[in-house]
């Protein structure tokens, strides 16, 4: 095993990091803003509106992202109108087509992340914003999101350190992110070994961040005494929520 | 048994005006389950009343409580506040009874402060959160004018100094008195007590009574579901005991507790004999 290799290919693996970056932290976004109205649906006792979100998040959790990424990188351009409208534009950059699969796949993930939260709220702590009159979006909002977060953020984690590490089948349609630039690496050095070694140590080094980050989140929300708050940005995050 | 008050009446003689009920139930039938709790409960307080509602378990004491404030739909009967009749819409086919008008119900319920027995503070909030929270978000005042409210009625239940505290960092009976003070904050017109002190060790009853009481000598208008015999004696004009879905007797307490007409009564204030 070639040492000096290892160091050279993470240098040169390192600028897919931004790429990979962008991928996950965008697709956690989308993910997290389509999942929490989605959620709510999920955790309705009505049918009409649960049983729709039911059958998303069992589709996307229940087929390989794999293919749903290929069915989207490959499959929207089979599409008359896909091709004839605008979404053209977006749609032909892989990218975009990363993005979309990561997105709708993590959203399932969260969808069902959050629900069970939502679901474990103690009714009384409705009642409660119920009894003072606060309205049913602001209960959702204010009362009932906040405390779901608290308690399923342990698996939220999980669910973001996932994505860092699902964010590499992106390569498969030719983004140039850590896994690809590794991909294209070996071509040229013919040195798998070394240059996978150098990417896993690079997506260590990310989910140990994020795990990190959660942990203090976590330490945060849990409420430690504001006065004894180290993270001001933190204080201010879980004012927010 | 209160008659019925013309409400509509062009000029209402001013004692008769003044004598409109703050909230009132008329005839509620309410079924959980397969199970009837209240078979035709009619009560009605009166401004500046403190009616104290008696009852073993199971008599449907806190689902009539419940029902006032609608965290429970009556099947049938009426509910009022002051002179508007609650929106509510009678079982059909599978579905339970409902609130008609949900701008109304929640229009009522800022109006009807209620105390639950546990607590039910919201944990992610300090005590001054929890008690900011009806001020700014649904009477709409500003953050600052929502502090000097909330503060003003922490200092009232003596927690002032604990007001950055988390609920799970106060004892229950601390809680409590946030949980009061939160109810306080929304300037309510009938205060609800659904046995405030049932959950707490007897050491700190003591310290949510006097803060109750305190209310009740301010003159507001309160409806008390409490087991707390004693109390219910000193604080209250009326008392109401329950048994069975029904009111069985209802009057001045020093009659009702000293001159128990019902054997269901004379049992309940005396298990013994």
């Amino acid at each position: 095993m070639d040492i000096a290799l290892i160091t050279e290919s993470i240098e040169t693996l390192l600028g897919g990091v931004v790429l990979t970056l962008e991928l996950t932290i965008l697709s956690l976004l989308i993910g997290f803003g389509l999942s929490v109205p989605l959620a709510f649906m999920r955790a309705s006792r009505s049918q009409w509106l649960s049983m729709p979100v039911l059958a998303y998040t069992y589709v996307f959790r229940g087929t390989p992202l794999l293919v749903q990424l290929f069915l989207i990188y490959y499959g929207l351009s089979q599409l008359a109108f896909v091709r004839e409208s605008f979404l053209w534009l977006l749609f032909r950059d892989p990218f975009y087509c990363a993005l979309l699969a990561f997105s709708l796949n993590s959203a399932a993930y969260t969808i069902e992340v959050f629900r069970g939260g939502i679901q474990s709220v103690p009714p009384g702590l409705v009642e409660a914003a119920q009894a003072i009159g606060l309205s049913p979006t602001k209960i959702r909002l204010r009362i009932v999101f906040p405390l779901a977060f608290r308690t399923v953020l342990p698996s939220y984690a999980n669910e973001v350190v996932g994505m860092i590490k699902a964010s590499s089948l992106a390569s498969t349609v030719t983004l140039l992110e850590i896994t690809g630039l590794a991909r294209k690496l070996v071509s040229e050095t013919f040195a798998p070994y070394e240059v996978f070694i150098a990417a896993g140590a690079i997506y260590l080094g990310l989910t140990f961040l994020a795990s990190r980050l959660f942990n203090l989140i976590e330490l945060h929300l849990s409420g430690a005494p504001p006065d004894k708050a180290r993270f001001p940005w933190l204080l201010k995050l879980r004012q927010a929520l | 048994m209160q008659t019925a008050i013309d409400i509509h009446s062009e000029n209402p003689r001013r004692g008769r005006a003044a004598a409109i009920a703050s909230l009132r139930a008329e005839n509620v039938h309410k079924t959980l389950g397969t199970h009837p709790v209240l078979r035709g409960v009619s009560l009605a307080a009166y401004p500046h009343e403190v009616i104290s509602v008696l009852g073993a378990s199971g008599s449907g004491k806190s689902t009539l409580l419940r029902c006032l404030n609608l965290l429970e739909v009556p099947d049938s009967g009426e509910i009022w506040f002051r002179d508007e009749k609650l929106d509510i819409r009678p079982p059909a086919g599978r579905n339970g009874a409902r609130i008609g008008d949900a701008r109304q119900a929640r229009r009522v319920r800022a109006s009807l402060g209620m105390v639950f027995q546990s607590f039910n503070l919201w944990p992610h909030k300090t005590a001054l959160e929890n008690v900011m929270e009806g001020p700014v978000h649904v009477r709409g005042l500003t953050r600052r004018a929502a502090t000097e409210c909330a503060e003003h009625y922490l200092r009232k239940v003596g927690l002032i100094e604990r007001r950055d505290h988390y609920p799970r960092h106060l004892s229950g009976g601390q809680q409590q008195r946030v949980a009061i003070a939160r109810a306080l904050a929304m300037e309510p017109e009938v205060l609800l007590f659904d046995e405030p002190t049932s959950a707490l060790d007897p050491e700190l009853t003591g310290e949510v009574l006097r803060a109750i009481r305190s209310l009740a000598e301010e003159g507001r208008t309160m409806i008390l579901v409490t087991h707390e015999l004693s109390f219910a004696r000193e604080v209250s004009s009326r008392v109401a005991f329950m048994q069975g879905g029904r009111i069985e007797e209802e009057g001045p307490p020093e009659e009702v507790l000293s001159r128990p007409a019902s054997a269901g009564l004379r049992r309940f204030l005396d298990p013994v004999c």
